[in-house]
Formats: C-alpha cells, structure tokens, sequence
C-alpha cells in the first residue's frame, strides 16, 4: 500500500519538477536522472515492500563533488533527501518521497584501497558488504559484520543501519569496525568523522552516524577496520527438548569464558521449515536447536570446543553434532540462514520482528508470543541471534485474506510492547525506520524524542534528510498514545507500528 | 552509596535558571587531563552505586559515581571484568570520570575501547531533564546512539547519573611474554604478529622490548608463545597495571607527556623525545619538549590524533585542532544538550 506521511512530517516545497531537472542536469549528466515513470517504478519500496511511494526524482551520482552539488540544490530549494544504498533494508528507511530526491549511492561501488598492514579497507558507500572480504581474503583479513544479506547490502547502509550479524557476538556490530566516515551534510559540505587510528579528537561523532539512518549525512566514504581470518573453525549443533533448557546452556556458554564466534537459536516452527527446505540435518523433533561456531588460533579453538560441549552435556542437550570441515559447516548453516525464505515456503506471507530482550527474559517472552500467536490466530516460528538476545519472532500469514495483514501488523507491534516490558527494544539491528516509528513514542520520553530532534538539527537545521523516518515526531506521538491505549486494538486501518 | 538524580536535577535547574557554569568532579583523579576546568566545582562521586548486575547477562548497571575499584572487587566474584581495562591513575577513579575522558587502556585493540562496552546511560542535560539512552542489551538501534556519544565529551554534554556496560568474562590464563626488538624493526615485526589470528591481549614496546599478552586456556596460549619466542615476564599483572595506570617507569617524569594516536603501523614519527608503543603501534606516548603546533600539525598530516595529557607549561591546546566544518558540528551537539554551555565549559575545546 502507499505510505502515508504523517502531516507533521512533511516538508513541503514549491519546486517545479522539471525545472529541478534542469538546475539538476547542470550538474549531472542526462542518464543519471531518472524522472520516467516507469524507470522510478524500482525504487518505490525498499526490503519492507509492503509500504511503497514512487519518488518525486532519482538521481545516481558518481563521485563525491556530484552529491555535494546534488545537495547543494536541494538545500537551496528546500526540496528533501532520502538516500538508498543496496534497498534491502527491513524497515522502510530508503522508503521515497513524494516530493523528494531519492539518492541513490549504487554507482559509488568502488574499493579504493586495502591497506594490509594497517588492516584497513577504505571503499565506497556502495561496495557490497560480502566484496569487501572477498577482496581482502588474499591478505588473510576478512570484514567482520555479516548481515544476513551480505551478497546484496552496501557498506553505506549498513552504517545507517548500524548492521549485525552472526559472527557479530564476538567481532561487533558495524559501529564497532568502522573508523572513518566521509560524509557529505544536507548543506553540501564534506566532512570527515572519525580517522585512520583507533580513536579521534573531540565528540565521538562517529558513533552518532553509525545507524542513524540517513537522518544526520550522507556517507560518501567508509574506511572499516579489517579482521585477521581465523586458521581454525568449529560448528557445533545441539538439539534441546525445552527451549529453557537452551536458554541456560546459552547463559552459561556466554559466561564461561570462551565468546563464540557466532550462538544462534532456532525454535521447533523454524527447526521443521528449514529441513524441509534445505535438508540441512536437523532433528526435526526437537524444541530448540543451538549453533555455536568457535573460531581462531587451531589450539585455541580445540580447548574451547572441549568446554562447550561439557557445557552443552551438562545443559542436557539431547543430541551435539561436530563439525570440522567447511563443507558440514555449510550444510549445518545453510539451515538457519534459510530460515526466513524456508517460512515462505510453508505461508503465504510473513512479518519478521527484530526485537531485543535481555537473554534471562526468553522463555518469559517466548510464551507470551505463543500466547499472543493463538489470540491473533496467527503461527509465528522464532530464530534467535541467541548470544546477543536479539529475537526475530516470523509471523506467518497470507495478505490475500482480508485482515490477515493488519492483525499480523497488531500481533508485531504486541511483540515489540513486550520487549520494551522485558527490559528490552524495539529493534536490535533493523533500524526503526516507517516501521518502528511509533513503537519509538513507547519506547522514548517526550523529552527523549526532544532530545533526538535537537542531535538532528546540529547536522541538518531544516530537517530535510530523510524526514518521516526513524524520529517520531511529538505530534505523531501524542496521536499514537490516544491511538494505543483507547482504540489501537479494534482499529486496524490505522498506521501499524 | 545514594541515588542523588533529583538533588542534582534540581541543582542543574538553579544553575540554568541562573546562568552559573559548572564543573562536575568525580574521583577527582584526572583533574590535570584537559583544558582548565571552570565554573562552580560539583561533587558528584556521592551519587554512587551498584544498581544492577546479573553476571550471565554480562551487564553491570551503575551509577555515575561508583568507584572503578568497586566495580572491580564485584565483576572479580563472578570471574568477570571491564573489557576495556580502564586507567586508573588513582583509587578515587569513577567510572562517570573514566566514560567522560574515553581513556582505554592496554587491552582496547584487541577486546575494544570504553566506548564498545556503553549499552546505554542515564543523563542530565541543560535543560535539568533527565534522559535514558540505549539500554542493557548487546544490540540496539532505537534512535540515534547518545550513550557512546558520552565517551570522552569531558562532561561536556550532560551529567552522567547512570550508566550500563557490558563486562566479559576473564580469561582463563593470561601470560605475558618479552622479546628484545630494535627500534627501526619494532613496527614490522608487531604488524607481522598482529596479521595473524592469534588471541593477543596487550602489546607494548618501550623502546627496546616488546611486550606481548595472550589470553586463553593454558595450554593452547603456551603453545603459541613458543611459536612466537621471547621470555616469560614474572609478575606480569603488575607490569600491564603499570603501563594502564602510569606506574611504569616510563611515566616516572616531568617532561610533557602526549598521547598520540595513529595507525598502527606506521613509521617512527619525526618528533624529537622518547616514545613507548601501546596497542601494537597504534598508540603511542611521547615525552618530549616540542612545541604542540608541532605536535599537533606532524601526527595531524600522518592522519591520527596528539593529547597533550600531562604536565604541559599551559593547557591552552590540548587537544587535536578540528577542521571548521567539523568544529561546527560539534559545536552545534554542544548547544543540542546544553545550549547554555554550562557544563565543563572550555574543558575540551575553547569553542565551547
């Protein structure tokens, strides 16, 4: 469906269209401007397609001096900004305007350089994540953050995004491997955050940029912090009768000692779609399957396998599966990285939630989300980003069933409440973006969200990047509190959150 | 031992309400780090605590003014600690202190710096509100990352009242062994060393040997060393203590100290002093009587950043100059949060 922006939201201009063009093509040539309808068509929707809007303009830049004046002109005219890298993004955060430039950094794809011995990659904002360690792999380094769509997702957006990963429980999240930012402001000014050492002088800005989600400045250049590649790997897959039982095998591993390079928890509904997808071996009885990779130096990896599984024994797993050789590995992980498409194999259509819980509160969260699964009607299957309690609950339904929507948009939004309750958040590495907006009036303060503007307008004054996204208004807040605590459970045409 | 939120939320509002400038101090223990300090001096090592720890979640609550040395004494039962061994140049440290200087120390390149381990922290701002930001989980992307925006802001953008941080676990065995290295083959040899995935835990040269820390099972961390060579250093706990809190005899001087940071592996920087190397290179302390121009326009051009940390005639320039685009941003943060400029005012740059 269109999105709607909330009227407090929009920024509205006066612009002519194709006299923007033409201001524009002063700057660009011809081919990277698309103004056809039907060539604007691809970029209405990011990775959350339910929600769409064709944008007012796209243009393609191809160098740092083209952005600077491409933001040039819209701040002189007031015309808003949405950036898009790779557009795999889950919640909405490259959704277009109506009245606004879709940038869009896919032509910035180049690596400009791997400096080994400082164990650097400085690249543009639109290199793939995965080319990344593919063209560092021939000096034995590897970029670690590896978001689930690492062949597709760009360096750029997964600044925004502030992307995780599997191995991100022992290596960190993007904010953790990122050292420089080049950005360019809404005023068009080139600005250097961060630098080549492990620090820099003044405010930490780069932590600031790192998932703000286009809101703050445009990336235009990524120098990120390359890994040394482990000479030794270990996968173990452990199956569990009681998703309790895993939930302390899981606190137990996280305070033995030894840090997996990655702990991942699927439930019984995930354990059966992706066997019968992909065949990957997995006891289809069991309630909880856990997989821990170890990784490192060959001695070092062969002592904390020995200690995990002790743990796992003694946890009561019912079944624990080594595996030494890539080629195992990859049949035990094709599992769990299949398990969103092996959902839509058995339904129709399916939500997936990214909230984050403190790991104690598991089994207390899992068995409201049952609960509330069988008060919608609707099956929901759980994999886990176990060791760092970020939950991704997939709610099954079929949108060709009038309401089946809007009750897996109400189901989502109960599960996020939940989290928030638990101790938890609304998102752990999806970002907030239109899909999370209004779950941010329950997770913030008024005066928190004040707060959030106020970061904003020390990098862009007039509000022009990316407005709609990521920071609710206090407008759209008030609305949303009258909405939820009076009406928000019988009236399902509203905004979902 | 108290929660004080609300006394200081009001003695902030006074101080808005009256324009007067403040200078908060904790343990009192890095006075001598930065700008001069100005405004009325305010205690607030009194609002200290241990408000919430659950050992196999790996996150400790606590507030501003709790004591590095308690946090210390309570993650050591569990076998657990601050991943970013922070330095403590006296027993007085707070972690609001340690947050707001953004000092790691020995282990920072290896298990990560001050800012890694903040998940999120409860504040006062100039505008006396009091504000949550992030929270106890490992991953959280809900509105823009104030928390770690606290690290090394100098108290400049509010009070730190609370604070979560994540703790790991303590490694098995640590060890720590010594090999003799010139000063011209020092940074190949530590860039050869760090190349590899190897679990190293601290690594300094002081200027004629290098120091190198594993963590890890006993047998497997004995297994590596005797690949890479060197001698056993006894005591070694006490060697890295006194590298992170300045016990070293390296620090034993009153010549001006700097603190330079830049990319690991480069090459011996053309300053005149002495230098020691943490961090595998990329840190590098400088004793030395050049003038901070100097200082600052030679480390500024090879890309990384000079402190002057101690013992500096005036405290004019202490830190790295910015470039204007990005002092007005800063700036602009500056005024998002106390728009009075009331808090540390001119403790980090003069601009604000």
């Amino acid at each position: 469906m269109t999105y709607r922006l909330h009227e407090s939201e929009r920024k509205s201009h006066a612009v002519n269209r194709s006299e923007f063009i033409r201001h524009l093509a002063q700057v660009l040539p011809a081919e990277s401007i698309i103004s056809q309808q039907e060539a604007l068509k691809p970029y209405e929707c990011d990775g959350l397609s339910a929600y769409q809007q064709v944008p007012w303009l796209v243009v393609l830049p191809d160098s740092i001096e083209q952005i600077q004046s491409i933001m040039e002109l819209c701040y002189a005219n007031n015309i808003p900004v949405v950036a898009r890298g790779a557009g795999t993004g889950l919640s909405g955060g490259a959704l277009p305007l109506e009245n606004g430039v879709l940038l869009s950094l896919a032509r910035l794809n180049r690596i400009l350089e791997i400096d080994a011995v400082n164990r650097t990659a400085c690249v543009q904002p639109g290199v793939r994540n995965a080319s990344i360690s593919q063209q560092s792999s021939r000096y034995g380094l590897f970029y670690a953050p590896d978001p689930s769509s690492q062949i597709a997702c760009t360096i750029g957006g997964n600044v925004a995004e502030n992307s995780g990963g599997v191995h991100c429980l022992k290596y960190g999240l993007t904010v953790h491997n990122v050292l420089k930012l080049k950005i360019v402001t809404m005023q068009g000014q080139l600005v250097i955050i961060g630098g080549n050492a492990l620090d820099s002088a003044g405010f930490d800005l780069l932590a600031v940029m790192t998932g703000s989600e286009g809101m703050l400045g445009i990336v235009v250049e990524v120098t990120v912090k390359l890994t040394p590649k482990p000479d030794s790997v270990c996968l173990i897959q452990a199956a569990f009768d009681s998703i309790q039982q895993a939930s302390e095998a899981v606190a137990a591993i996280m305070a033995s000692g030894v840090t997996p390079a990655g702990l991942e928890m699927m439930d019984n509904a995930s354990i059966r779609a992706a066997e019968q997808f992909v065949h990957a071996g997995y006891p289809v009885d069991a309630e909880a399957i856990l997989l821990c990779e170890l990784d490192g130096h060959s001695s070092a990896v062969v002592e904390e396998t020995g200690r995990i599984q002790s743990i796992l024994k003694q946890f009561k797993a019912s079944q624990v599966v080594k595996a030494d050789d890539s080629e195992q590995q990859q049949k035990i992980w094709s599992g769990r990285k299949a398990a969103f498409p092996a959902i839509g194999q058995i339904s129709p259509d399916y939500y997936c939630m990214d909230g984050t819980i403190p790991r104690h509160q598991l089994s207390t969260v899992l068995e409201q989300i049952q609960q509330l699964s069988e008060h919608y009607g609707l099956a929901v299957a759980n994999v886990f980003h176990a060791g760092d309690g970020n939950l991704h609950p997939l709610i099954l339904y079929d949108a060709n069933q009038s309401g089946e929507l809007e009750r897996a948009e109400q189901l989502g939004s109960d599960i996020l409440m939940c989290c928030i309750e638990s101790g938890g958040t609304i998102t752990g590495e999806h970002g907030v973006g239109v899909e999370k907006i209004n779950a941010m009036c329950a997770q913030f303060s008024d005066s928190e969200i004040q707060q959030f503007h106020r970061v904003k307008s020390a990098f862009d004054p007039d509000g022009l990047l990316n407005p709609g996204k990521a920071i609710p208004t206090l407008n759209r807040c008030a609305e949303f509190g009258a909405m939820h605590s009076h009406q928000a459970r019988t009236h399902t045409e509203l905004e979902r959150f | 031992m108290a929660d004080l939120s609300t006394q200081f939320q009001e003695l902030i509002r006074d101080a808005v309400d009256t324009d007067s400038r403040i200078n908060f101090i904790g343990g009192g223990s890095k006075a001598f780090y930065g700008r001069e300090p100005q405004g009325e001096s305010i205690d607030v090592a009194a609002n200290s605590g241990i408000i919430d720890y659950l050992p196999t979640e790996l996150v400790i609550t606590v507030r501003g003014g709790t004591q590095i040395s308690e946090i210390q004494t309570v993650l050591d039962e569990h076998n657990q600690m601050l991943g970013f061994e922070p330095p403590c140049l006296n027993e007085q440290s707070t972690i609001a202190g340690v947050i707001a200087v953004g000092l790691s120390g020995s282990r920072r390149p290896f298990s990560g710096a001050v800012r890694d381990y903040i998940l999120g922290c409860k504040i006062i701002n100039g505008y006396a509100e009091i504000l949550s930001f992030g929270g106890t989980t490992m991953k959280n992307v809900a509105g823009y990352d104030l928390s770690r925006l606290m690290a090394g802001s100098m108290g400049t953008l509010g009070l730190m009242l609370e604070m979560s941080l994540k703790v790991i676990p303590r490694p098995e065995q640590e060890a720590t062994w010594f090999i003799e290295v010139a000063t011209d083959q020092v940074i190949a040899t530590m860039a050869d060393l760090l190349a590899k995935s190897i679990p190293f835990s601290g690594m300094f040269y002081d200027g004629r040997r290098l120091f190198y820390r594993l963590s890890g099972a006993d047998d497997a961390i004995n297994q590596i060393a005797e690949s890479i060579g060197g001698e056993q250093l006894v005591d070694h706990e006490l060697f890295w203590e006194g590298v992170n809190h300045h016990t070293h005899d390296y620090f034993q001087d009153e010549t001006p100290l700097w603190r330079i940071s830049v990319p690991p592996a480069t090459q011996p920087v053309s300053l005149a002093g002495q230098f020691a190397y943490d961090w595998g290179g990329a840190l590098r302390w400088l004793k030395s009587e050049e003038v901070d121009s100097q200082v600052f326009q030679v480390i500024g051009d090879i890309g990384g950043h000079a402190t002057l940390f101690r013992h500096g005639q005036h405290r004019d320039a202490v830190f790295q100059p910015l470039p204007e685009h990005l002092m007005q941003i800063q700036r602009r943060l500056k005024h998002a949060f106390d728009p009075k400029g009331l808090f540390n005012p001119g403790r980090l740059y003069p601009e604000f």
